[in-house]
């Protein structure tokens, strides 16, 4: 850089050593924005890492593979009929033991190979086949008590292997759990021309292809989606406080700018320095926020995936990897963010003749053809949230159309509170009062920045807890109408089955026995269930719609009832066809609400269930009393049934409901983090404003009013913005709500649900919105308090 | 007496020490009075104007309007006291940019509780301001914005009218019109007026004159 660039450089940098605040101001917004955005990136991250570690591993949505038509398991004799038919297939074995996830295969024939475990590059297949070794991650193997493996066991760390996982040889796997038979066989995409029909081979075993599959990197799409989306969201208020300090840097420049260009500094040069100096700043306030978001990544986590497992079962790591992807697209975007942020004040630098005016410019008042602008743009972005929600489609319109609702409101924040304000004003006869709503009017262009952040924050956090808490709600009671029976038994296999339920017919008051496999309908893969229809079904489900006598119909075998996810997918509804896969066509009687279950699900009589399937067995049973332990005690006596086999109805209740609560930490801390970017957006906009307030304060002052009571005022003054911007926020979250519930859910999940309304927590939200309101303007008012008159009676002086 | 100042003293920390600007100054105003005020630019002559409004306090000696001795009380007393007895007019206005011209004149005698409709339309009329009253400040002229600030100080009908450089941001002739019409109206209202100036012309209007120098009248 040559000596007249670093001088220019110089004269622009003594701003900031001037104003060390409006400084720190610009580097804790981009901090927190990029902070927040790459925190919930390098989440996403870890978590993609995690599930192609999973697909790498177990070929999830790479591989046909075959199962077993009930749902049960595949002899190894089934597996070496098959090999010898000329089938290319591997076998695998999986299972828990002391809660750890055991997965065994054959190496030499896994389609795709090993994932990389890092083995003896001379002989890798070796360390595999001859030694008693398994491979687990190091978060995983840290896992394992002394009991899990045997000691003759070696436990080998391979950071490819997908968390929660232990691999090894098939043979390994199945003696540590205790078994001769395989769950799955994997087909190689290779297969010879002359090989036998699998239903001539094995009739029981069914080829599911990989699309079918659930792949988890799908399911969970939306998840990430979401958490991309509040992170984006933040990133936005996080700009806003970039924005608001570049906008009034720029403004106290003025004078600086001028002489720069009156001394000889060409337009091109000074625009390309100030672009040098503010990217320059951008990437420390980047580095820091890259460092906080690994902090707030870092403390997710372990939420993240617990709900990743509550939600879908996918196993992601707790611990954090600092990968180039994430932190590099925190860089990215913070610079575009700072470059989004000047473009319109280099433009106006640009345009500015060299003898304009060197006063600060009244940056904040904005006038009312700026206000006609800006509503006009508004306007726009609600236009197209109108026409993206009649007309848009999949989850990415559901997200666009939140964000058209959001920037179209955040842009038409001014004028509302500007007409707000200014009819509050013409009510007021007192004259105190009346100069406070006026000069409250007046500071909004100022302070537009930060309220718009607060405007945000405050209806996302009304949007996203209406969401959750509807959830809540609907989840809670959808929980006690399925979970109807006091006790549940798992069958461990079809011969304990018969004796299962004699016993439990002479213990319990009534039976319903589970059968349940996997087909396809619509053209997609399902669950089908068979139930026994009983007054426990009658008396307790609940349809979102349904056929006169939908039981009568469902329990003659003469219709089915589909779930939700089901019946949108497929686009159809009550007394519509469905075919089973090798069944003939029945009417949907009812269609039932079913959270929380990513997969298509149809539900018939036992009895219709056992024609299609001659050979299933119920897997579980659900048994109805007054006293669950009695009936437990009794069971087991009966039967020699170990306790695991039992689950209690309380227990699954709970069970479900920490699942979904941890669901929504996530979120919950999301909303907190960015509610508190939006209060420390509102102290930066007040500090900054500080100066330009002592001139608009004085001559109030003058006139006889204490500063006592103008501080007092100042802090009233945020609080009733806050209480503003609240009262717009309602609807505005109720909107987000709305669409988060009846477009992001059925998009995503592929289920809507009621929307409730929850007055107190709004109004608890309302009054955290006005304490952060408050805590901002506490120091600015504090100041004022305590300014000396002197400082104020400077701004009377002939030369300020 | 409406305005006493005795033994006035007040001092600024400086580069080098303490810089006494004000050294024992007596003063006193009685209704009708006017008086000029005039010295060298930093001589103190406005720090001596906002001892006497209460806006700054002096570091030595007894500042009493009106019979309250400012010096004896607190800011909010003193806020008190300036809002009904004293009214202040600036060189820079110093309007209320929120507030419309009439908001801005009746601003003051309201918060005294002393607002009188008729009165005020009279001021308006007097100063020309009758078809401006809707205006915010920034839509007016330098002239027009030292009119509106004259109203407001007067609209409280104050017993002390402090003015500091009233005419100085004006043309030779609005500076005129402007002093002809405050010396009106504080003789009509047996006001007093003190009006801190470097303008001989202005000085010339006034009952009194006194010079600052050396931190002390003569």
């Amino acid at each position: 850089m040559s000596a007249a660039n670093r001088t220019i450089i110089g004269a622009l940098a003594s701003h900031w050593r001037r104003n060390p605040l409006q400084l720190l101001t610009f580097l804790a917004g981009l901090a927190l924005a990029t902070g927040l955005w790459s925190g919930v990136q390098a989440i996403n991250s870890e978590a993609r890492a995690s599930y192609d570690a999973a697909a790498a591993t177990l070929g999830e949505g790479q591989f046909d593979q075959i199962v077993a038509r009930d749902g049960g398991r595949i002899a190894q004799s089934d597996f070496i009929a098959m090999r010898r038919a000329g089938w290319l297939v591997s076998p695998l074995v999986e299972g828990r033991r002391d809660g750890v996830r055991f997965i065994g295969v054959e190496p030499l024939s896994t389609p795709g190979g090993l994932p990389d475990l890092q083995l003896d590059p001379d002989a890798p297949l070796q360390g595999f086949l001859t030694r008693e070794t398994l491979f687990a991650n190091a978060e995983t193997a840290a896992l394992l008590g002394p009991d899990t493996v045997p000691e003759n066991v070696a436990i080998s760390v391979a950071p490819a292997v997908a968390p929660g996982l232990i691999l090894g040889d098939i043979g390994i796997v199945q003696s540590l759990l205790g078994r001769k038979d395989l769950d799955r066989l994997l087909v190689a995409p290779e297969q010879p021309m002359r090989r036998a029909e699998l239903s001539e081979i094995a009739p029981h075993l069914v080829v599911q292809d990989s699309l079918q599959r659930s792949d988890l990197g799908q399911m969970t799409d939306s998840f990430h989606l979401n958490l991309t989306a509040f992170g984006l969201l933040s990133f936005a208020v996080g700009i806003f406080i970039v924005h608001g300090a570049i906008g009034l840097a720029f403004e106290q420049r003025r004078g600086t700018l001028r002489t720069l260009r009156s001394l000889g500094v060409s337009l091109r040069r000074l625009t390309a320095l100030i672009a040098v100096e503010l990217f320059g700043l951008a990437l420390i306030g980047a580095s820091l926020g890259i460092v906080l978001g690994y902090l707030v990544a870092a403390a997710l986590l372990p939420d993240v995936a617990a709900t990743l497992r509550g939600l879908y079962g996918a196993n992601i790591t707790g611990t954090l990897s600092l990968r180039a992807d994430w932190w590099l697209s925190g860089l990215a975007i913070a610079l575009l963010g700072t470059a989004l942020a000047m473009a319109d004040k280099l433009w106006q630098v640009a345009h500015m003749p060299i003898l304009a005016s060197a006063r600060p410019r009244a940056w904040s008042q904005a006038t009312a053809r700026g206000r006609r602008r800006q509503l006009g743009l508004s306007a726009v972005f609600f236009t197209t949230g109108l026409g993206l929600s009649l007309f848009g489609e999949g989850l990415l319109a559901g997200f666009a159309l939140q964000g058209a609702l959001l920037v179209g409101a955040a842009l038409a924040l001014p004028a509302l509170l500007h007409v707000g304000l200014s009819a509050i004003e013409r009510r007021t006869k007192i004259v105190t009062w009346q100069w406070f709503w006026a000069d409250t009017r007046q500071q909004v262009p100022g302070l537009s920045l930060a309220l718009m952040a607060l405007l945000l924050a405050v209806s996302a956090n009304i949007g996203v807890s209406t969401m959750v808490s509807s959830f809540r709600l609907t989840f809670v009671e959808f929980l006690d109408q399925r979970l109807a029976s006091e006790l549940y038994v798992n069958v461990a296999n079809p011969e304990q089955s018969d004796q299962i339920e004699r016993v439990l017919s002479r213990h319990a008051d009534d039976v319903m026995p589970l059968l349940s496999m996997s087909s396809r309908a619509a053209g997609m893969p399902i669950d089908l269930d068979g139930i026994r229809v009983t007054d426990t079904y009658r008396e307790n489900w609940r349809f979102l719609a349904m056929g006169p006598q939908a039981w009568d119909e469902v329990a003659a075998g003469r219709a089915l009832i589909a779930n939700e996810q089901f019946a949108r997918r497929a686009d159809l509804w009550v007394d519509d066809l469905v075919r089973i896969e090798g069944a003939d066509p029945l009417p949907i009687a009812a269609i039932m609400a079913d959270y929380g279950n990513p997969r298509g699900q149809l539900v018939i009589s036992e009895t219709l269930f056992r024609t299609m399937n001659p050979d299933a067995t119920p897997r579980s049973f659900g048994a109805r009393t007054s006293d669950a332990d009695t009936l437990m005690r009794a069971v087991r006596q009966d039967t020699g049934l170990p306790e695991a086999a039992f689950i209690n109805q309380a227990q699954i209740k709970a069970f479900s409901l920490d699942v979904f609560e941890r669901t929504f930490t996530v979120t919950a801390a999301l909303n907190i983090l960015t509610l508190s970017v939006a209060g420390f957006a509102l102290l930066m906009s007040l500090l900054t404003l500080a100066d330009l307030r002592v001139p608009q304060l004085a001559p109030v002052w003058t006139a006889g009013l204490p500063r006592k009571t103008l501080a007092r005022m100042e802090l009233l003054r945020a609080m009733a913005l806050a209480v503003c911007v609240f009262l717009l926020a309602l609807p505005l979250g109720l909107a987000l709500a709305w669409t988060l519930l009846a477009i992001v859910n059925v998009e995503a999940f592929g289920w809507r649900l009621p929307m409730f309304l929850f007055p107190v927590d709004y109004a608890r939200l309302g009054l955290l919105a006005v304490i952060a309101a408050c805590l901002a303007a506490l120091w600015p008012a504090i100041s004022l308090a305590r300014l000396s008159p002197h400082r104020l009676l400077k701004v009377f002086a002939d030369e300020r | 007496m409406v305005l006493t100042l005795t033994s006035i003293a007040k001092a600024y920390p400086g580069a080098d020490g303490v810089i006494p600007v004000l050294v024992g100054v007596d003063l006193s105003l009685e209704p009708g009075d006017t008086l000029a005020l005039t010295g060298e630019s930093g001589s103190g002559k406005s720090t001596l104007l906002h001892i006497a409004a209460g806006l700054e306090m002096a570091d030595e000696g007894d500042v009493i309007v009106d019979g309250q001795n400012l010096t004896a009380t607190d800011d909010t007393a003193r806020a008190a006291i300036r809002r009904g007895t004293v009214g202040v007019v600036f060189q820079q206005f110093n309007l209320i940019p929120s507030l419309t011209v009439l908001g801005n004149i009746t601003f003051q005698a309201r918060l005294a509780d002393k607002e009188d409709r008729s009165f005020t339309q009279q001021l308006c009329e007097r100063l020309g301001l009758k078809s401006q009253l809707e205006k915010y400040p920034e839509a007016l002229s330098g002239g027009q914005q030292q009119r509106v600030a004259l109203a407001r100080a007067l609209a409280a009908r104050p017993k002390v009218l402090l003015a500091d450089e009233p005419t100085g941001n004006l043309d030779e002739s609005t500076a005129a019109e402007v002093l002809a019409l405050m010396l009106s109206l504080v003789e009509e209202n047996d006001a007093a007026l003190m009006v801190v100036t470097h303008s001989e012309k202005v000085a010339q209007h006034m009952s009194r004159h006194v010079h600052l120098r050396g931190g002390k009248l003569i």
